[in-house]
């Protein structure tokens, strides 16, 4: 068996320890805000935080995440009135188009502000390699800055 | 797209009704037997006004990311007089109802989204209920204050009667409202010089719930009892299972069922798209585990030999001889002859994937005599129709509901499934969630055709453009159609009407057909996305080749502002003066004809697709085969911007979508096997490459707006490519770029 915190919560897992944490997320937690999009680690969708550091679910056993921690899109925000710094900005610059890659490009926006607060854009370009199929990425990369200036609490 | 998916015309108007709906409010809608002389009055909804003031929105159409969710409620809240923060949106079911006549759209016109068709067969229809609706409420008000209509008018919420200095909020008239009869006379619209809500700047409805994760979307569908499926499908083009050893797979934890599933023949229209093996399990893993335990025997496909190398051969063997010749215009050969220069030039598109980022998945349930769907998909009736295909239930009695798509781009115009998700639940009688890979997904596409292009042009002693051809040899879109004569197959391929027709006076249209056994569809802005690279290239290149300005020939070309008779899809008419409009804001914004370092160089291209308008200035430096897009310009002119933010979007989407493309994307085939299967070897544009001078420019040209899903695509490949070759002299004739720049 498996165990671990989600979102501040303790579950447990007894299936296949091989299973990636993507569908134990999806399927046995219903948290359905993680998305599978490639199942090799390539695109993103289906970045969470383990221990805080984003990570690509889809290529994680379920078996290495006994006794940490994870947060997924539906855990991100402070409080249901208070959003995330990253989600705050990627709604004033109003990011997505089908939406379907935005969780894992705000879980991955989100550490990548945490270890780098005032990013340029060749420290985006370098970091961020999440898929948008929709090609929203000029107001990703806005909403990665505005986001940074939400954090330091700057005005906009 | 020939048939004109959804751009349907009311040829009567369908009389809205209103009722009471839940707890109080008042739900404004079409009758749903409206065919019928005698009925339940039951409503199809498309506005339900609560007494808390909030008001929903009933969407018809689906969501794929190209923003209708708010463009719709957009129009109604402008005719109805709402507060854009009380509107919340609601996804209709597909609504089809059967009548003596066949079935009859229950909502007032055909659902689905293709073609950029979405706004344009709203537009009409949802700005007239919105106000319809306001009239009921304004009537309403007029008869609790026993005044006459005309003294009362509406601000946003309420109804407002100046005379007695009253103000009544919408939530208080529903009750009154829904009690009146609607008159069959249609409410007058607005001016446009009126409107406060359509053509502002609103942000997408469902960005919150998008970003919190809360959105949903077909893959996230979960119902009582629901089994998780998967198919491992034929990987040789029309391969059928000979044998298959399930031993391993059964003893996989959480395995249910194990059976074949059986494709079309070879050559007969898709209702699948290949023979496979499903598993069924407890869970999506269990299922996939399942899978790659299987042993399965195929048999020998006619197709086996098939290959992109016999491919591209077959179609430079077809060009040297005569094709089918589609369009012969003036006398092509004689001025050919008289030219003082003719120029010749060959351009190859390849096949490519749509890689929606949500993987095909249905959600189905089929009972005895009924089946509910639930699926992603841009076409629910032909999710009806795939359904019932394979479960011979009658379409009456098959429920589908849609969900938020992830990415469309044409892949989900095709059912094939939802086809799946039904014959695997048929056959177990279990509720069904089939889920694709993304290995399957990229393997198992109606791919967009790709085919070699043979341009030729005559030019003047003036350096006029006096002759133009294509012949193009492909693997057309309207491949296994049903009912498609062979003569049609072109249709897909070359769109007659487009530029240069009608300006150009001697023109030529030839097509070869090539049988490679790759399943062809629509794929975003489908063959404008090839023409608009070969003839934008072209004449870059007659330009270069003949001394003169490429963006003074393409201005000389287009020449004055007029309607020219456009009978494609887009179409009554085509304006080529408002490309040159686009073309020179675009050229001015980019600063071109400025001088540039060495390596550096900016090209430029335009189009016209589904009604629309673009031009793209790019500007690269190539240095060393290394290819940076150091800034875009993008104009368009869509008519009218009924949601601007949301044109935005597109262009930038679009934009990106044509580049990423362009730059490294394609689908090959060996030995009859689709080549590349994730994003690994199918490599999508990520961020760095996006430059961040990047601008988009709305010019609205009059108030009758045009759908924008995809003409932001087609004049952004062959604006980088003339910006390739203005930075370095390197021609790119061959797509994907990637791997040919020194």
């Amino acid at each position: 068996m498996v165990s671990f915190k989600i979102n501040s919560e303790e579950v447990s897992f007894e299936g296949d320890p091989g299973t990636p944490l993507l569908w134990v997320i999806r399927d046995h937690l219903r948290l359905k805000g993680t998305k599978f999009g490639c199942g090799i680690g390539q695109c993103g969708a289906c970045t969470v935080h383990v221990d805080g550091a984003a990570r690509r679910s889809c290529v994680i056993p379920v078996a290495r995440i006994d006794g940490r921690s994870i947060t997924t899109i539906e855990g991100l925000a402070p409080s249901d009135d208070e959003l995330h710094p990253v989600q705050q900005a990627w709604l004033e610059h109003d990011v997505p188009q089908c939406g379907y890659c935005q969780a894992g490009q705000i879980m991955a926006a989100a550490d990548f502000l945490g270890q780098n607060p005032k990013p340029s854009d060749a420290d985006i370009d370098a970091n961020i390699t999440n898929i948008c199929r929709c090609g929203t990425y000029v107001r990703i990369r806005k909403a990665i800055h505005r986001a940074a200036e939400i954090a330091a609490g700057e005005e906009s | 797209m020939s048939a004109l998916l959804n751009r349907h015309h009311f040829t009567r108007r369908q009389v809205l009704i209103a009722g009471a709906g839940a707890a109080g409010s008042l739900v404004i809608g079409l009758p749903a037997l409206a065919y019928e002389e005698e009925g339940e009055r039951m409503l199809g909804f498309f506005i339900q006004i609560n007494p808390d003031g909030s008001v929903i929105i009933g969407c018809k159409d689906p969501e794929i990311g190209q923003g209708l969710r708010t463009t719709v409620p957009m129009m109604v809240a402008e005719e109805l007089d709402l507060e854009w923060d009380k509107v919340r949106i609601e996804q209709m079911p597909l609504g089809i109802v059967k009548t003596a006549e066949g079935f009859r759209w229950k909502y007032g016109g055909g659902q689905g989204v293709g073609g950029s068709t979405g706004l344009t067969s709203n537009w009409e229809f949802m700005r007239q209920v919105g106000a319809d609706a306001r009239r009921q409420l304004v009537r309403a008000a007029a008869e609790r204050l026993g005044v006459d209509e005309s003294q009362c008018n509406t601000r946003p919420g309420f109804v407002v009667c100046a005379s007695q200095n009253v103000e009544i909020p919408y939530s208080e008239l529903v009750v009154a409202a829904a009690a009146l009869p609607v008159s069959e006379e249609p409410a007058t619209l607005k001016a446009s010089s009126d409107y406060r809500i359509i053509g502002t700047r609103r942000k997408t409805i469902d960005a919150r719930d998008i970003v919190t994760g809360k959105a949903m979307y077909g893959a996230d569908t979960v119902q009582p009892d629901m089994r998780y499926a998967v198919i491992a499908r034929a990987p040789v083009l029309n391969a059928r299972v000979k044998t298959f050893d399930d031993t391993k797979a059964r003893k996989v934890d959480g395995v249910l069922d194990i059976f074949e599933i059986d494709g079309p023949e070879p050559g007969e229209p898709y209702i699948i798209l290949a023979s496979g093996v499903a598993v069924v399990a407890t869970s999506t893993w269990a299922a996939m585990q399942g899978r790659a335990a299987l042993e399965i025997e195929w048999d020998e496909s006619p197709n086996a030999n098939d290959s992109s190398e016999r491919f591209w051969r077959e179609n430079e063997e077809m060009l040297k001889g005569d094709g089918q010749v589609v369009l012969d215009e003036g006398d092509f050969d004689a001025t050919m002859a008289a030219a003082a220069k003719t120029i010749s030039r060959q351009y190859r598109v390849p096949f490519v994937s749509h890689a929606p980022l949500e993987p095909q998945n249905c959600y189905a349930y089929v009972k005895p005599d009924e089946c509910h769907i639930i699926a992603p998909t841009q076409m629910p009736s032909g999710a009806s129709r795939a359904a019932h295909a394979v479960t011979g239930i009658p379409r009456e009695n098959i429920r589908v509901e849609m969900t938020r798509v992830g990415g469309g781009f044409g892949r989900r115009l095709t059912n094939d499934y939802v086809a799946e998700a039904a014959m695997i639940s048929k056959k177990t009688g279990w509720p069904i969630k089939l889920q694709w890979s993304r290995e399957d997904d990229i393997r198992n596409d109606f791919y967009r055709p790709g085919g070699l292009h043979e341009m030729r042009a005559g030019i003047d002693a003036d350096g006029k453009v006096t002759a133009w051809a294509q012949r193009l040899a492909s693997g057309s879109k309207y491949y296994r159609r049903p009912d498609m004569p062979d003569e049609n197959l072109y249709q897909a391929e070359l769109y007659l009407d487009d530029f240069p027709r009608r300006i150009v006076d001697n023109i030529r249209m030839e097509y070869f057909h090539n049988t490679i056994g790759l399943p062809r569809g629509s794929w975003r802005a489908p063959a404008h996305t090839a023409n608009a690279f070969v003839i934008q290239s072209f004449i870059d290149e007659i330009a270069h080749e003949t001394g003169q300005d490429p963006l003074q020939l393409q201005l000389d070309l287009l020449g004055e502002p007029r309607e020219l008779e456009y009978s494609g899809h887009g179409g009554p008419t085509f304006n080529p003066g408002r490309l040159s409009r686009l073309l020179r804001f675009v050229a001015e914004r980019i600063d071109y004809g400025k001088r540039l370092p060495e390596g550096r160089g900016v090209g430029l291209a335009t189009h016209f697709t589904f009604g629309g308008y673009t031009a793209h200035a790019i500007e690269v430096t190539v240095a060393d085969g290394k290819l940076t897009i150091e800034r875009i310009v993008a104009a368009i002119d869509c008519g009218f911007a009924v949601h601007p933010n949301g044109v935005d979007a597109q262009l930038q989407g679009g934009t990106i979508d044509g580049l990423s493309t362009a730059l490294g994307l394609e689908i090959t085939v060996k030995d009859g096997q689709v080549e590349q299967g994730n994003f690994d070897d199918y490599p999508l544009m990520r961020i760095a490459t996006v430059p961040s001078l990047f601008e988009t420019h709305i010019l609205n040209y009059d108030d009758v707006p045009t759908g924008v899903g995809e003409i932001g695509l087609p004049s952004a490949a062959p604006a980088l490519t003339n910006a390739i070759f203005a930075a370095s002299g390197q021609r790119i004739r061959n797509l994907p770029i990637m791997g040919q720049l020194t």
